[in-house]
């Protein structure tokens, strides 16, 4: 109810978007009259949310075809996108982590807690420009632009996606580093910790076995919503990249003023939302048995 | 590990083998709706030249040629058009294009267009004798036959079956089968992401070279792409200057500099009569509801400021006293003394000599569209110093366009002045023209009323005599700069950019992309 109210309050008129420069008043209302806008609130509201009951989340005023296939036709390169930046930051940014935690104090601890600050600082299209024009345009290793599909080939699939994903990575990297340096290092300060390498374990053993593990929960919880966020927040790479997804869909959708598209894209985002949150609860049995739904 | 390195090694020795044949273009906007006729969108106009042929066109000298018509006959009383088509033409299924046909694309046409609506209301009724043959009876006779069905640009009368244009006027058609040079590939058209063409093997262009949008329409390439993805400047640059899309439609004047500088990338201005800007008063309310205080805002906003604010690039720009595109056959610097010969302090004194009284004149001004974005910033700054006390609004041109069509006072969500920009055709006589539609409530956004102007429009259209159109365009011009209809703000080209072994660009108005070869 709040999106649908808050998309009919915010100004502009699809109608006026679509009907071009050169067209009068009167062609903009009938233009109005046949996306169903001249109906009052409540009847488009019951209308909309009549079709959601049934699965159908309406058409797109512009390309005149389902929302939901609209969604389907970005969610590949999104997902992609998302599941490659999440691989890369997860591989990385654990051990470094982990690392970080282990040397607490060190030189290592301070270049990586500093690499994890400049992650955060550094814009992610200054970042993105500058991969392009390094690795692109000079190096000429990879595309400038682009999503090839799956369908295309996995080397294509793969050579499009790198620059993007160690982009939007370095902030996740950031990120899930710190939170596993804070939650290793509170771990090591455990007893069991002490127990275990009284008892003589490699290092690396309780690092792993002992530490990471009962610090599993608030990372696993990061990575999540990192997940999700990925998902719908991804606009400024796809825009430099020229990504066709979702995040650049709800962009233009947005600037368009194309109600059925933005509706059906918020719940679409809610659904995964919510999902990738129920997931993660879920998840919290695994690493630690002792909790129980 | 090894298996690793061995696919990195793999990705960076092999790069992407380039297909020779694939057109890569980046439009300059994304394409969402598909029917040319339902919207005056550029982009769609674009798609239908693609998709689409037209009866006429217009050549790179503004002529008007056949195109689909072969020969054609007027009446000596001028009241009946007989058209025949030329022999072999079809559409995309295989089906012949019929008189039938260009009867219901026309009548569709007509009920759209504003130029398509004035011709209508000459037009008594239309029959095709044969299949290849149409005629157009007139209730009277008139003078812009040739001009409204060659009109290049938005709404072009493109032909389509008549079971398409059969579709209501305010619906959109939900097919795009033409008889164009390259056929529409709906199965990999992906909105916001890729739009693609194939070549009408079957198409039969005409003998004449390729001129404007007239000549023949040979095609050279099997395969156009429009990539919609791909909009942020910068990323646009880097991929031409990279060869992984071979051409960009309107590059951001920032980049030329850097574009200039690659090898590769050749600068080609196809469309020399570009663009004009236009100020678009408000004739509705306070203070532009009074013809003093809107010719003074119209001596205050100097072209050139504008001009250099928004282009930059010198070469690119020109003032043009006309509100016709300089260039072309109505052009006149008639009655344009008011902006042309006069100066800020002349501004002032029109001003206070008006009684304005203070009135805050709210400017839209557009913050993500770059090609129009800096003009309010400029229009804000003259009118302050003119002595008008400026509102400038900021917000994204989707507001913008919905707020200017609201009648509303600018304190009640109204507006005072938008600023936009113009394709030549769409401004180079006073039918084409919008802005010059003084029919009040019914015309162009501002909704100018005088009845001394719709009077002359109404006799440029009924004038078949070159001359005596000339002199009504005229008039209507000196008249319109006395009410202050509309203040012209110059002239800018924006050159494509293009690898260099793309060539033959087609000279002339609108993005086509027949007659292009890619080596």
């Amino acid at each position: 109810v709040f999106v649908f109210l808050l998309l009919r309050l915010t100004p502009g008129d699809p109608a006026a978007i679509m009907a071009g420069d050169a067209a009068t008043s009167e062609q903009i209302e009938r233009i109005r009259a046949g996306l169903g806008l001249d109906k009052p609130l409540p009847v488009q509201f019951g209308i909309w949310l009549g079709k959601v009951a049934q699965g159908d989340l309406g058409e797109s005023f512009y390309y005149r075809i389902k929302v939901v296939a609209l969604i389907g036709q970005r969610l590949e390169p999104t997902l992609a996108l998302a599941s490659l930046t999440i691989f890369l930051a997860v591989i990385v940014s654990i051990p470094l982590g982990v690392l970080a935690a282990w040397r607490f104090g060190g030189w290592l601890d301070r270049c990586l807690m500093g690499f994890s600050v400049l992650g955060f600082s550094v814009p992610v299209f200054v970042l993105a420009y500058l991969l392009i024009w390094l690795v692109s345009l000079k190096l000429g290793w990879l595309p400038v632009q682009g999503y090839a599909r799956l369908s295309e080939g996995f080397v294509p699939w793969l050579r499009h996606l790198i620059l993007p994903a160690l982009t939007l990575s370095v902030i996740y990297i950031a990120l899930i580093a710190r939170v596993t340096r804070a939650s290793v290092l509170e771990a090591l300060g455990e007893d069991y910790i002490r127990t275990a390498r009284a008892k003589g374990l490699a290092e690396t053993r309780v690092l792993v076995r002992h530490a990471l593990a009962n610090a599993a929960i608030p990372i696993a919880t990061v990575i999540g919503i990192g997940i999700a966020l990925l998902i719908g927040g991804v606009v400024v790479t796809e825009s430099v990249y020229a990504i066709p997804g979702l995040g650049r869909l709800t962009v233009d959708a947005v600037l368009a003023r194309d109600f059925p598209t933005v509706q059906g894209l918020i719940l679409f985002f809610s659904v995964v939302y919510v999902g990738v949150n129920l997931l993660i609860d879920l998840s919290y049995i695994v690493f630690d048995p002792r909790i129980r739904y | 590990m090894r298996r690793l390195l061995g696919c990195l090694a793999f990705l960076v020795v092999f790069p992407v083998s380039a297909q020779d044949k694939v057109l890569r273009v980046v439009p300059h906007s994304n394409l969402n709706i598909l029917d040319p006729i339902w919207t005056t969108q550029f982009m769609a106009r674009n798609h239908g030249y693609m998709v689409y042929d037209t009866l006429f066109g217009t050549d790179d000298k503004n002529r008007v040629q056949p195109q689909m018509v072969d020969k054609w006959t007027v009446s000596p009383d001028q009241r009946l058009w007989t058209f025949t088509l030329r022999p072999g033409l079809a559409f995309h299924d295989g089906k012949p294009v019929t008189g039938e046909d260009v009867i219901a694309s026309l009548t569709r046409w007509g009920k759209r267009d504003a130029m398509g609506q004035k011709l209508m209301t000459f037009v008594e009724r239309m029959d095709s004798p044969q299949a290849g043959t149409f005629r157009i009876f007139l209730r009277e006779a008139c003078g812009i036959m040739l001009e409204a069905l060659g009109k290049p640009s938005s709404n072009v009368p493109f032909i389509m079956p008549k079971s398409v244009a059969d579709t209501p006027a305010d619906q959109q058609i939900t097919q795009s089968i033409g008889s164009g040079p390259y056929i529409f590939k709906q199965d990999e058209f992906k909105p916001g992401d890729r739009a693609v063409y194939v070549k009408n093997t079957k198409y039969q262009p005409r003998k004449e070279p390729p001129s404007g949008t007239a000549g023949g329409k040979h095609v050279y390439v099997d395969r156009v792409e429009w990539n919609l993805a791909l909009r942020d400047a910068q990323s646009q640059v880097n991929a031409l200057a990279k060869g992984e899309v071979d051409v960009l439609e309107r590059p951001a004047f920032e980049s030329y500099e850097q574009l200039k500088k690659v090898p590769e990338i050749a600068i080609v201005t196809k469309d020399p009569l570009g663009f004009q800007y236009m100020g678009r008063f408000n004739h509705l309310h306070p203070p532009f509801n009074n013809p003093k205080v809107r010719q003074a805002a119209i001596a205050a906003m100097q072209q050139e400021p504008f001009l250099r604010a928004q282009v930059g690039v010198k070469e690119y720009y020109k003032p043009c006293a006309s509100m016709y595109t300089c260039g072309t056959p109505y052009a006149s610097t008639k009655g344009s003394e008011v902006q042309s010969k006069t100066n800020m302090k002349k501004a002032q004194e029109l001003l206070k000599s008006s009684g304005y009284d203070g009135t805050p004149v709210v400017i839209l001004k557009p913050t993500d569209l770059a090609a129009i974005q800096k003009l309010p910033d400029v229009a804000a700054q003259l009118l302050r110093q003119a002595g008008f006390k400026v509102d400038l609004q900021a917000m994204d041109w989707n507001t913008v366009v919905s707020r200017r069509a609201k009648k509303d006072p600018p304190a009640q969500g109204g507006w005072n002045i938008f600023l936009t920009a113009w394709l030549a055709p769409d401004v180079w006589s006073p039918l084409t023209n919008a802005a010059l539609g003084t029919a009040g409530e019914k015309s162009w956004f501002g909704w100018p009323a005088d009845d001394q102007i719709e009077k002359l429009r109404d006799e440029f259209a009924r004038a078949t005599d070159d001359a005596k159109k000339k002199a009504i365009a005229e008039q209507i011009q000196v008249r319109a700069f006395e009410i202050g209809t509309h203040a012209p703000l110059g002239e800018y080209v924006n050159p494509l950019a293009t690898r260099k072994n793309v060539t033959g660009w087609v000279i002339g108005t609108g993005d086509v992309y027949w007659n292009i070869k890619k080596n």
